[in-house]
């Protein structure tokens, strides 16, 4: 073999002296730029929760009475979007990993009628829940095991495949028409309010359905940043290859996350009964659309691996107080899907800029380094 | 997984990785038509050789891309049979390549855990355990230190650092796991020239630790700079192995562009 140390002959770096540090030195204007770039990317991720809180100024300003900034008011807003809240959070979960879930609303339709149905043929509360949270399940299992052993292309067909059988079957189910009547604990949590809680309302204003809403929150904000499986998440969402390379489940993961978006449709279906003590097998009609333009709108990234559930809260939250908003100015509630397309558009160009921005942060560090 | 980095160097000890025979054919196409390798604890071997000259490959049967048709693959004198990049992985082979595979989502500790996250309890289903995310930020903290690895912040996303440093993360994860072999595939190849300076300081320290590394690279320059042995393939066959010095520098040139020897194909 070829000797040890004819063989470091002609090598150009000194190994004895000691060398200077991978990474750059503390360069002032550096530290400046840089520090003015990541002020741009917290404005981006903040920027959400910043226009929600302009939208509530302007109303309370703008409302007979301030009448917006009520706690009946305040506490219908909430009630009303926490359906949308939840399947949001699911979405979010899909969208993480790059994906899309677009059976949604019809799940949560199917679940609606599931649970009301069940009830009105069992009378037992229990059963009906349970059937309806596993109905919720499925469909997400379907979706996710489509996607990864059916091989599909990409998650826009299966769950434009489910999305068809799910309304289908909830219209059948229901045999068309609402469904009246659901079991006392889904129409408290969805439709009832907190009198311990005070406000000006004597049957109180705290909806029970922003408690779940918040339940399911902590669930979700604790799967992705404290459990393994999170991190699977944003793995898969952040780069697919990687996620193969260094051994990342990544089919159990995008599998759990569809199955979660399909568990949150039961929730979220739930809701919705509980609140009109009745089940239609068109409540979730194009609620797939709310569920996605909540994530996006809220500063998730349709590119994947970006976003956390105060994104989905925030957007499930515009859009309730959008909706809120124009019915209290009196102004056409369809106005509320224009915006919310126009909302759109400049989210994803809002994401857009953000890599752009990163990228010129990395090359400057290329440059100084 | 407690000992990030060896600390001793042995001097003349059974090579990490020895390669006997490696053939692989793709069709009619021969990649790789006989080929030995070897390659020692605290040592760097260049690997050179023109596109389309087999080095890829070679290096992709290694670190269990493809598997050889022939030949036989030894990881510290014993046969191993390597079909996965897991079993590389398992067997201390790290390999880097020119896409680094990180995660720029994530942070650097992130990245170093993914795949293999510090967590429990154990009964729970991976999935399900909990993250003990300061003792996977410690570890990489320490590693980085220990490789003179400085970030200008330690946990901001892997998206927000120039391509150096995004080179020495993934670097640095690929020794993170007791690693014996880290294969570069090309690590300076989209750098500057402070920037590849500062990974060849890194490939250095690598040595130094005692790692055994396998460099391919285009630049000669590079190559004399860290490299103990430099080893020229063509057409899938091994052409020469010379200690990289500046004497052997026009040898390891005409090896490469096939312009003298005996051994042209």
């Amino acid at each position: 073999m070829i000797d040890d140390e004819s063989s470091r002959v002609g090598v150009s770096v000194d190994r004895a002296t000691p060398q200077p540090e991978l990474g750059e030195g503390s360069d002032a204007s550096n530290d400046r730029s840089s520090g003015a770039i990541k002020g741009v990317l917290l404005a981006l991720k903040t920027g959400p929760l910043f226009i929600l809180a302009l939208m509530m100024l302007f109303l309370w300003a703008a409302t007979e009475g301030h009448v917006f900034m009520t706690f009946g008011n305040i506490g219908n807003v909430l009630e009303q979007s926490s359906g949308v809240c939840v399947i949001a959070l699911g979405q979010l979960l899909v969208i993480l990993t790059r994906g899309i879930d677009l059976s949604i609303g019809s799940n949560v339709s199917l679940c609606c009628v599931m649970v009301t149905v069940v009830y009105r043929d069992t009378n037992s509360a229990w059963l009906a829940i349970g059937i309806t949270l596993l109905t919720g399940l499925s469909v997400g299992l379907v979706n996710g095991l489509l996607l990864v052993w059916g091989r599909l292309p990409h998650p826009f067909i299966a769950t434009l495949a489910t999305l068809s059988i799910c309304a289908g079957l909830a219209l059948y189910i229901a045999g068309g028409s609402t469904v009246l009547g659901s079991p006392e604990i889904v129409h408290k949590l969805g439709g009832g309010r907190i009198t311990e809680i005070p406000g000006a309302d004597p049957i109180g204003w705290f909806p029970y359905a922003t408690l779940v809403v918040i339940v399911f929150t902590v669930i979700c904000a604790v799967i992705l940043h404290k459990l393994v499986w999170g991190r699977w998440i944003y793995a898969v969402g952040g780069s697919p290859e990687a996620a193969v390379r260094t051994g990342v489940p990544m089919n159990a993961t995008l599998i759990s996350v569809y199955a979660m978006s399909g568990l949150s449709g039961a929730i979220g279906g739930m809701l919705f009964v509980g609140t009109a003590n009745a089940g239609s097998p068109f409540t979730g009609a194009g609620m797939e659309l709310s569920a996605i333009a909540a994530v996006i709108i809220g500063g998730g990234s349709f590119l994947g691996g970006r976003g956390g559930v105060l994104n989905a809260l925030t957007g499930a939250l515009i859009l309730g107080v959008m909706h809120n908003g124009l019915n209290l100015l009196g102004l056409d509630p369809n106005f509320q899907y224009i915006a919310v397309g126009l909302v759109v558009i400049v989210a994803v160009e809002l994401d857009v800029l953000r890599a752009f921005v990163e990228n010129r942060f990395r090359s400057m560090h290329a440059r100084l380094a | 997984m407690t000992d990030a980095v060896h600390a001793v160097v042995p001097s003349e000890v059974e090579p990490v990785l020895s390669v006997r025979g490696a053939t692989k054919t793709f069709g009619a196409v021969v990649a790789l038509d006989d080929v030995d390798l070897e390659v020692r604890s605290g040592e760097v071997l260049a690997l050179l050789g023109d596109n389309g000259a087999g080095k890829s490959t070679l290096i992709k049967c290694v670190s269990g891309v493809h598997k050889l048709d022939r030949g036989e693959i030894r990881i510290d004198g014993s046969p191993v049979h390597i079909t996965s990049a897991a079993d590389a992985r398992s067997n201390g082979i790290e390999t880097v390549y020119q896409d680094l595979a990180l995660f720029d989502n994530l942070n650097p500790t992130a990245n170093f855990f993914a795949g293999r996250e510090v967590a429990g309890p154990s009964w729970l289903p991976r999935g399900l355990q909990w993250m003990k995310q300061k003792e996977m930020s410690t570890r990489t903290k320490d590693l980085l230190d220990r490789l003179q690895i400085r970030l200008p912040d330690f946990d901001a996303d892997v998206a927000l650092m120039s391509g150096g440093q995004r080179q020495a993360v993934a670097v640095a994860r690929a020794v993170a796991f007791s690693s014996k072999l880290v294969i570069l595939d090309e690590p300076t190849a989209a750098l500057g020239l402070r920037e590849s300076a500062r990974v060849l300081q890194l490939v250095d320290r690598l040595r130094a630790s005692g790692v055994a590394v396998i460099l391919i690279s285009h630049s000669m320059d590079h190559v004399m700079a860290v490299a103990d042995r430099a080893m020229v393939m063509r057409g899938g066959r091994k052409i020469g192995e010379v200690p990289a010095t500046a004497d052997n520098q026009e040898q390891l040139v005409s090896w490469i562009v096939g312009a003298r020897g005996s051994t042209t194909v």
